[in-house]
């Protein structure tokens, strides 16, 4: 059997809610809510105002004609996410989120954050909207990010350093769960990405699916056509599966997900889970995980701690079966590359994520003819990136 | 069941506990007068208790060394626990708190694996019919193959497995295969179930665990829930389903408490951290807080 015949949530025989009893109770209610709201004028109106007037949407599709002249194929056009206030795709789910927390009664809100970007994302939610925010990082990654772990303080959040473990963001994940078992009654957990148990995959990508509903009309204005293909970096999947969604109907548009190779998928220090993992159950969900032979969950690497994650979301781990979308991995070095290059050539600094998907346009694009078109995410900018880029280039460069 | 079940009158004395485990020219015995698959099931824990009440320890196996768990299941067994939650390690164990989460890592840094917690299984089943239960996470088993596990464990004697991540509407995919086995998969209902209890104790298995507190495991000075609610909700249901009640429990005191709500008391942490703290010398001391947790239990 691959599942329960009693269990929701499901992308193929990915999903469910493989978590404690203690908070099936939460994630009902969460469901309940979403269910009711999602379809509810007055919300989406509400949130359209958070999107437009706060947010900055709709984010530009912007065409990178020096790239493209530069590479020699396809037409490349950005879509740029990290044009949107914090920086980062990140803000399109939390503003969704605290919002129908809002709307449930909760007061207070928690996250996880890897490099700070979601946490920073959570605390300017919260602080907008007047609710308790504590965002649970990895004692790791605090250090390697201390202008995040300040910049969330600033914004009125308590950060909580956890040390479980490898001390990084499976373990902030681990964390925040575990917080949640302890306080529900006024307490929303703000999941960063499109995993966990049931409805979070669905509930996040729904919120980020606003990046190809705008894609898609803004490219049909531009060149009257839909895209060749659409690139985004994978780590959970958030900003990937908000730039694929509107375009999974269209089968004449290739879906490219890009994971983090770290230094080399045949190498152990890699965050590639669908080109290394195995099927497995964790945080929730039933996906692809890097892990050992008797599901020990692997330490993952990857130069960028946003795609540091072990494992990916099931609606990508059921894309990759159905064969809907290609996933790839790019490696430190390429992204790294990919980030110089963006930047020199577009005089646009990239996230070291989103470099992963710029890495990948420039080997597609190149194969594909001038008559083609491909939408590359930039899911972030690049500043809070710039000091590690300078120490992997061998300068002593801190904040 | 097997004459060698550790029932009421088969119990060992608390002396011939303090001696040590049994010796080793008793095993050859032992294992002929113990043919597969005539082990205990979960029930029977409860049933075979003095007064129908179980004190069931928990530890992670591997911690410190596998030897040693193999040393605690004995010790417990003879000092009068009637089930034993065996932990096998994972690495990102969400339900527990701080004290068996570095359990698991440490038995993890020692290289324990699900093979060779079940070979220790082996070893113990040489020496005793002790009612087993493996405590994990649904990736352990996942990944050894459901049907596989359940299989190994039924070759083992063991009743089966508590899985807290598992919830009721994920339950049927690991159920089906251990049923199939002859085991259980333990059902978890907790503070926050309310009216899920009935559909839970409709078709739970083995026991009922009653988590006691909101969040994670750990030693805990007061349970504020009302446990006697949860437990009659459970009855009304399954009259004869045993319910042991689990988290924050660590004195005599506690357990007893408990088990006059329910049928039973489980202790992980309080164990737990002795064992972190005495290591390979934890044996002596954890029996001799199991036989004063397990005399509170069977004196309710």
């Amino acid at each position: 059997m691959e599942q329960s015949s009693a269990s929701r949530g499901r992308f193929g025989i990915h999903g469910g809610q493989y978590i404690p009893e203690t908070l099936m109770n939460a994630v009902l209610e969460l469901e309940e809510a979403y269910n009711q709201y999602k379809e509810d004028p007055e919300f989406n109106a509400e949130l359209a105002d958070l999107f437009n007037n706060y947010a900055g949407r709709p984010s530009l599709l912007y065409f990178a004609a020096n790239m493209t002249a530069d590479l020699g194929g396809a037409k490349v056009y950005l879509k740029r996410e990290d044009l949107n206030h914090t920086g980062a795709h990140k803000i399109n789910n939390v503003l969704g989120q605290a919002l129908l927390a809002k709307k449930m009664g909760k007061t207070r809100l928690i996250a996880e954050t890897g490099a700070g970007q979601h946490g920073v994302a959570t605390a300017t939610a919260a602080a907008l909207m007047g609710m308790e925010c504590v965002v649970y990082m990895g004692r790791e990654d605090m250090e390697r990010q201390a202008l995040n772990v300040y910049r969330m303080r600033l914004l009125g959040a308590e950060v909580r350093g956890v040390d479980a473990g490898t001390a990084t963001l499976k373990d902030a994940v681990s964390e925040t769960f575990r917080e949640w078992t302890n306080r529900i009654d006024d307490t929303h957990y703000c999941l960063g990405s499109v995993m966990g148990p049931h409805p979070f995959p669905t509930i996040v990508r729904d919120f980020q699916a606003v990046i190809s509903r705008e894609s898609r009309a803004q490219m049909l204005e531009a060149e009257g056509r839909l895209p060749d293909a659409v690139l985004a970096c994978v780590g959970g999947g958030s900003n990937a599966i908000g730039s694929f969604y509107h375009y999974i109907n269209d089968k004449s548009v290739r879906l490219i997900g890009c994971e983090a190779a770290g230094r080399g998928i045949d190498t152990w220090e890699t965050a590639a889970t669908i080109s290394t993992g195995r099927l497995g159950i964790f945080h929730g969900m039933k996906s692809y995980f890097c892990q050992d032979e008797y599901g020990q969950i692997a330490p993952v690497y990857s130069i960028s701690a946003g795609l540091d994650y072990p494992g990916v979301g099931p609606e990508h781990a059921a894309l990759h079966d159905s064969g809907r979308a290609e996933y790839v991995a790019i490696t430190d070095d390429e992204a790294v590359d990919a980030f110089e290059y963006l930047s020199r050539t577009e005089g646009v600094i990239p996230a070291i994520e989103s470099a992963h998907a710029v890495a990948h346009a420039m080997k597609l694009a190149p194969t594909m003819r001038r008559d083609q078109i491909m939408v590359v995410t930039l899911s972030g900018r690049g500043d809070k990136d710039v000091a590690a880029i300078a120490r992997y280039r061998g300068e002593d460069l801190h904040e | 069941m097997s004459n060698c079940t550790l029932g009421d009158g088969e119990r060992p004395t608390q002396r011939a506990a303090a001696n040590g485990e049994r010796t080793r020219d008793e095993r050859p015995t032992q294992r002929a007068a113990a043919p597969r698959r005539s082990f205990p099931h979960i029930a029977d824990a409860f049933a075979n208790s003095p007064n129908g009440k179980a004190f069931i320890p928990f530890i992670t196996a591997g911690d410190p060394t596998l030897d040693v768990t193999e040393k605690l299941v004995l010790a417990m067994s003879h000092a009068g626990a009637d089930l034993i939650e065996l932990g096998i390690p994972f690495s990102d164990p969400t339900a527990e708190g701080p004290v068996i989460q570095e359990a698991n890592l440490r038995a993890l840094a020692n290289k324990v694996t699900t093979d060779n917690v079940f070979n220790m299984v082996a070893r113990v089943r040489e020496q005793s019919q002790v009612p087993l239960v493996i405590m994990t996470y649904a990736n352990v088993v996942y990944s050894y193959g459901i049907e596989r596990f359940a299989a190994r464990q039924a070759e083992l004697g063991m009743g089966g497995v508590i899985l807290p991540d598992v919830p009721h509407e994920e339950k049927e995919e690991f159920d089906e295969p251990f049923a199939a086995a002859g085991l259980d998969v333990v059902s978890l209902i907790a503070p926050t179930s309310h009216e899920r209890i009935r559909a839970i104790a409709a078709d739970a298995r083995g026991f009922v665990y009653c988590v006691s507190s909101l969040g994670v495991t750990g030693v805990r000075s007061q349970i504020t829930t009302d446990i006697g609610a949860m437990v009659s909700l459970v009855k009304e249901v399954r009259p004869d389903l045993p319910c042991a009640v689990g988290f924050g429990i660590s004195t005599p005191e506690q357990a007893a408490r408990m088990a006059s709500l329910s049928d039973g008391a489980i202790v992980g942490s309080a164990i737990v951290r002795m064992i972190g703290e005495l290591g390979e010398d934890c044996v002596e001391p954890v029996a001799d807080y199991v036989r004063r947790m397990a005399d509170a239990v069977h004196g309710v």
